[in-house]
């Protein structure tokens, strides 16, 4: 079980390619892309983790105690936002195709183009 | 590339990918035995050095302020992105909401969503404020916080309608603030750099009790401006998105 998390971490990026290499539909890719991304949260705050430490805030623990990465648990923050922010300009991207081709199946966009 | 023999080469690529990766995980340490030594360096020296009780926050504005000045951008670059993908376009047309099929009648907003989309407005709006100014004391912080703040703007829009979401939140004014917060963060640094110091040092008095709401320094700054700019982006991107399916038609449509 000592590496259960990180292959957690392994199930859910492997999963969310395979929804995006089959994909029928831009919408579906996008949130498969949101799959991808998510394994990379399991996998920084795995990393950063201390068995039996707190979260790395000291309001009302003193200083000292054992706590977790708190680099990690930063880059896992804005990752979140900027991911929200990055899938609804992808959206907008997929609006617009839907509007160009009449199509939202990546596929057909690709036989379109030739 | 036909379906059949995509998903083939994907799974032998997977496959592959997944036994390097769990090769690559013998040689690590194991879930729990974080090595260090950068967390437990910070996680020792944040309270005593920056006054705040949030090391996540002191992480994210102080130590890390440069990074987080680029991903600020990225969401700035993404809203941007947005306004410009859906702007309208040669061949269509804007016009307010009207009934196309006069024979159906459009389903009005039910009570229940008005009522508790009213109640839960101004508490969002305190929750997201209360957030946005706490990243020094606890997880909170001008992300989760400008988020929020967002979604109180997206009530309006549900108990009301696009009108009054828009007047609630004009694009112009919505862009100014973005903008003003992206702005924010960066003379932070600048006005670090004015005094002589490294960019984004924190250069405000850090007062003295750990984690009050005074204390801190720029952390309290910088997170208030990420709030601002977080908050405003995701308005606006709701909005563009909105007058999207809302406003916009193909001409003769």
């Amino acid at each position: 079980m000592q590496y259960f998390p990180f292959v957690v971490v392994a199930w859910i990026l492997v999963i969310g390619l395979y929804g995006i290499v089959t994909s029928r539909h831009l919408v579906h890719l996008i949130m498969c892309l949101i799959v991808v991304q998510s394994s990379t949260y399991v996998l920084l705050l795995g990393v950063g983790y201390v068995t039996g430490a707190v979260a790395p805030y000291f309001y009302d623990v003193p200083v000292h105690t054992p706590a977790v990465d708190p680099v990690v648990q930063a880059l896992a923050l804005t990752d979140v936002v900027v991911e929200a922010a990055v899938t609804a300009l992808l959206l907008a991207f997929a609006i617009q195709a839907h509007k160009r081709f009449g199509t939202l199946d990546p596929q057909e966009l690709v036989s379109l183009k030739g | 590339m036909n379906p059949g023999l995509r998903r083939w080469v994907f799974l032998a690529g997977a496959a592959g990918l997944v036994a390097f990766y769990l090769w690559g995980l013998t040689g690590l340490p194991g879930f729990g035995d974080y090595p260090g030594p950068y967390g437990f360096i910070i996680n020792r020296i944040a309270v005593a050095q920056t006054r705040a009780t949030g090391v996540v926050s002191a992480v994210n504005f102080d130590y890390r302020g440069i990074d987080t000045l680029g991903e600020e951008f990225i969401l700035l670059a993404a809203a941007a992105g947005v306004s410009v993908v859906l702007r309208r376009l040669r061949g269509e047309r804007e016009r307010s909401a009207v009934d196309e099929a006069a024979d159906r009648d459009v389903p009005s907003t039910s009570s229940a969503v008005r009522m508790l989309a009213l109640l839960f407005a101004g508490p969002v709006v305190v929750v997201g404020w209360w957030l946005a100014s706490h990243a020094q004391t606890s997880p909170s912080g001008g992300f989760q916080g400008g988020v929020i703040l967002a979604t109180a703007f997206i009530l309006v829009y549900l108990s009301g309608e696009f009108l009054v979401f828009e007047r609630f939140s004009p694009v112009a004014l919505t862009e100014v603030v973005e903008a003003a917060g992206a702005a924010g963060f960066a003379a932070i640094g600048v006005s670090a750099v004015a005094r002589g110091l490294p960019y984004l040092y924190n250069f405000l008095p850090l007062g003295s009790t750990p984690g009050a709401v005074s204390s801190s320094g720029t952390i309290v700054l910088i997170s208030f401006f990420v709030g601002l700019e977080v908050a405003a982006a995701f308005i606006l991107i709701v909005g563009e998105l909105l007058e999207q399916t809302l406003l916009i038609r193909q001409r003769g449509g």
